[in-house]
């Protein structure tokens, strides 16, 4: 089984996940059109990008207004993603494995920290969940697949933290790492696939009102956009 | 149908088509909203129309803004109806469009008319597509582009406000937003400058001059309503020195088509304007002091008529972008002793500021006019649609919603302690005008060409003889 999932299935679930990214972006470029956006994307390409590369760093950065409004959400939100990037990528088993299978690495960062981070992870994922059920703005926004991505989003950590301190909950070591890699292969696979797509397509939409607010509205005229 | 039956010896007045004729006009005019109202509860949905619509005009950006949408409410405080409505979840951006487009592109466009009269219900209702919220978002999603194409495809369905139904016709009938003709811009613009030339020596208002500096572009309520305004303006740029002219057609630079919904008359309009602009060949256009104008003429336009560099075919600008250039070059002076001493506060309308970028400009004006200037709180970019845009000041049906929606404005208002606003836009002087009438705050409440004129420091040789 260990050699199935952490095999075959992971070489399915990150190809999987490359090519139904990168056929988003795709997907994504393609059905913009100038004419119905009513952006000159390609015209004004050099206003476009100046709004793009505003968006991107305002928001990418704690920079902007909402930022400002809703620190302790945003601070969360902003720990919670990068956490969730930066731990699984980096953590020194998931880079030996990858060495191991295609011989490449890359740089590790301490089992300590990434132990912290996987907890950041959890955490902000509880506090999302308790503010889904407790808040009524965002209750009446919420759906069931709300549930679902954040669980998709969440399992690989848990399990993860599980199978790293060999906690027996049930079950013994070798089960939970399968469960866990099982989780991370879920994730990857969700991600073209449902809301979770928002980790490239939330680039491509602030790169787009980048560009709208740079070629369009304001941008080539005083200022341009404050976020 | 039981419309059909119900009502089968009157014409219909719900149609999915533009009204372009004057006799369909007239009888949505003299109908008043009461049969119209009641037929589209019964008019049904071309649900194969609707889906091929959304399947071939509802692409990436607006389908990966519904799908990647958080659902974390952050949209909902950037929202003035959110907030006017004591906190409303029903009121968050996010909540408005993901039950109505959302919906809609989820269902593939089958849907009943229940649901359509709700979508309409919330497209001008519920929101003035002020774009603010889209400058909040996490996601860079803008929820007022999203509500204006989800009010194209109401339109397309016949699903519209009976105002905006008559706005989109006048368009098509007159090349007007009102049943101004051409006959009777032209002559309002001798009328003014008859009534005027006594008083500014060699005032004309040049109608058809090619290759002026200036082609000016007016909003029609001036000329049916106050053509004052025209006079006003003529007069500041005949003080200034400028080589200007109107066009007799193509002089009308609103879109009610815009607020409707109606793409195929937003094209017919502008092109109407850009027509005079190659026929006129200015060296560049200045629309009134209006709004949505600048941004249906200048700012969007060009998409319409299919300009590939979302340009004018002659560069255009703003009034206030004019007034600043004539303050500045010395053209207009003003007389400092003259400067507004009461306190005064200023309207920056969505249009041209949030979405147009010039909010620099009117400060600059400000600084030239006011003594004691207060900002409203947020301002600029940030600051919150008077309540009135979107179309919404002119729809009955949702007048009781404006209203409420006027107060996130007058509180801004009371905040800044000052009782005069200056507001360059028309549809934000007339929100501030009925928030006036209905909330009783004692502002008052100016376009900047009055102001202008009162401070202006008028040269020798325009200045009447005086009588031996």
């Amino acid at each position: 089984m260990y050699e199935f999932v952490s095999g075959p299935l992971a070489l399915i679930s990150f190809a999987v996940f490359f090519v139904g990214i990168i056929a988003r972006i795709v997907w994504y470029v393609k059905g913009l059109d100038w004419r119905l956006d009513r952006v000159a994307y390609t015209e004004k390409l050099g206003d476009g990008i100046k709004g793009a590369v505003k968006s991107l760093f305002y928001w990418l950065l704690p920079l902007n207004r909402t930022t400002a409004k809703h620190p302790i959400f945003m601070a969360v939100t902003y720990l919670f993603h990068i956490c969730l990037v930066a731990a699984p990528i980096f953590l020194l088993a998931h880079v030996v494995l990858i060495e191991e299978s295609w011989n490449i690495s890359w740089i590790t960062i301490p089992d300590k920290l990434t132990d912290y981070m996987t907890l950041v992870v959890i955490a902000a994922g509880i506090f999302f969940l308790i503010r889904r059920l407790v808040d009524p703005n965002v209750r009446i926004l919420t759906t069931a697949s709300d549930y679902i991505v954040l669980a998709i989003a969440i399992a690989p950590f848990i399990t993860g933290y599980i199978a790293y301190h060999q906690l027996e909950l049930g079950a013994g070591y070798k089960t939970w790492l399968i469960i866990h890699i099982l989780c991370g292969e879920i994730m990857l696979i969700a991600i073209p696939f449902t809301k979770l797509s928002h980790f490239v397509l939330s680039f491509c939409s602030r790169i787009q009102i980048g560009m709208d607010y740079g070629i369009k509205r304001g941008g080539a005229k005083g200022r341009g956009i404050a976020w | 149908m039981a419309q059909e039956a119900k009502n089968q010896d009157l014409p219909p007045l719900v149609t999915r088509k533009p009204v372009k004729t004057k006799e369909e006009l007239d009888l949505l005019l003299a109908d008043k909203g009461i049969r119209y109202y009641e037929d589209m509860k019964t008019f049904p949905v071309d649900k194969e129309a609707l889906k091929k619509n959304l399947a071939t005009t509802c692409k990436s950006r607006i389908r990966t803004w519904l799908e990647i949408c958080a659902h974390c409410s952050l949209c909902a405080d950037t929202c003035f109806f959110y907030l006017a409505n004591d906190n409303d979840p029903k009121q968050i951006p996010s909540y408005k469009i993901q039950s109505t487009l959302g919906e809609l592109v989820k269902r593939k466009g089958d849907v009943d008319t229940d649901f359509m009269i709700n979508c309409m219900d919330t497209a001008w209702g519920k929101c003035t597509c002020c774009n603010r919220c889209g400058m909040y978002c996490p996601h860079g999603i803008d929820m007022g582009v999203m509500f204006g194409y989800l009010r194209g495809v109401c339109f397309s369905q016949g699903f519209v406000p009976h105002e905006m139904k008559i706005g989109s016709g006048m368009h098509w009938i007159y090349n007007a937003q009102m049943d101004v003709t051409v006959t009777d811009f032209v002559e309002t613009c001798e009328w003014m400058a008859e009534e005027n030339e006594d008083y500014y020596l060699g005032l004309t208002i040049p109608v058809d001059k090619p290759n002026a500096d200036i082609m000016y572009t007016i909003n029609a309520r001036e000329v049916k309503h106050y053509p004052q305004d025209i006079a006003e303006a003529a007069i500041l740029f005949h003080i200034a020195g400028e080589n200007w002219t109107v066009p007799s057609k193509g002089w009308e630079e609103t879109s009610l088509s815009m607020f409707a919904g109606d793409w195929a008359g937003c094209k017919n309009q502008v092109e109407w304007v850009y027509e005079a602009m190659n026929r006129l060949k200015p060296n560049r256009m200045v629309v009134t002091e209006c709004g949505h104008a600048h941004r249906a003429t200048i700012i969007e336009g060009p998409y319409w008529a299919g300009i590939k560099t979302g340009q004018t075919p002659s560069p255009s600008i703003h009034y206030v972008e004019w007034v600043l250039e004539a303050l500045e070059t010395g053209k207009l002076k003003l007389d400092p002793a003259k400067k507004i001493k009461e306190p005064v506060t200023l309207q920056d309308p969505c249009n041209y500021i949030r979405n147009g970028g010039l909010c620099d400009v009117t400060r600059k004006i400000m600084s030239y006019i006011a003594e004691d200037f207060r900002e409203m709180s947020p301002n600029r970019e940030h600051n919150f649609c008077c309540g009135g845009g979107g179309g919404l000041n002119g729809i009955g049906r949702y007048r009781e919603q404006r209203n409420i929606g006027l107060k996130v404005k007058r509180d801004q208002i009371l905040a800044t302690g000052a009782k005069f606003v200056v507001s360059a836009c028309h549809n934000c002087w007339d929100a501030i005008r009925d928030l006036e009438e209905v909330y009783e705050i004692g502002i008052k409440w100016s376009f900047l060409k009055p102001i202008l004129l009162d401070m202006v420091i008028i040269p020798d040789h325009i200045k009447p003889k005086e009588e031996e």
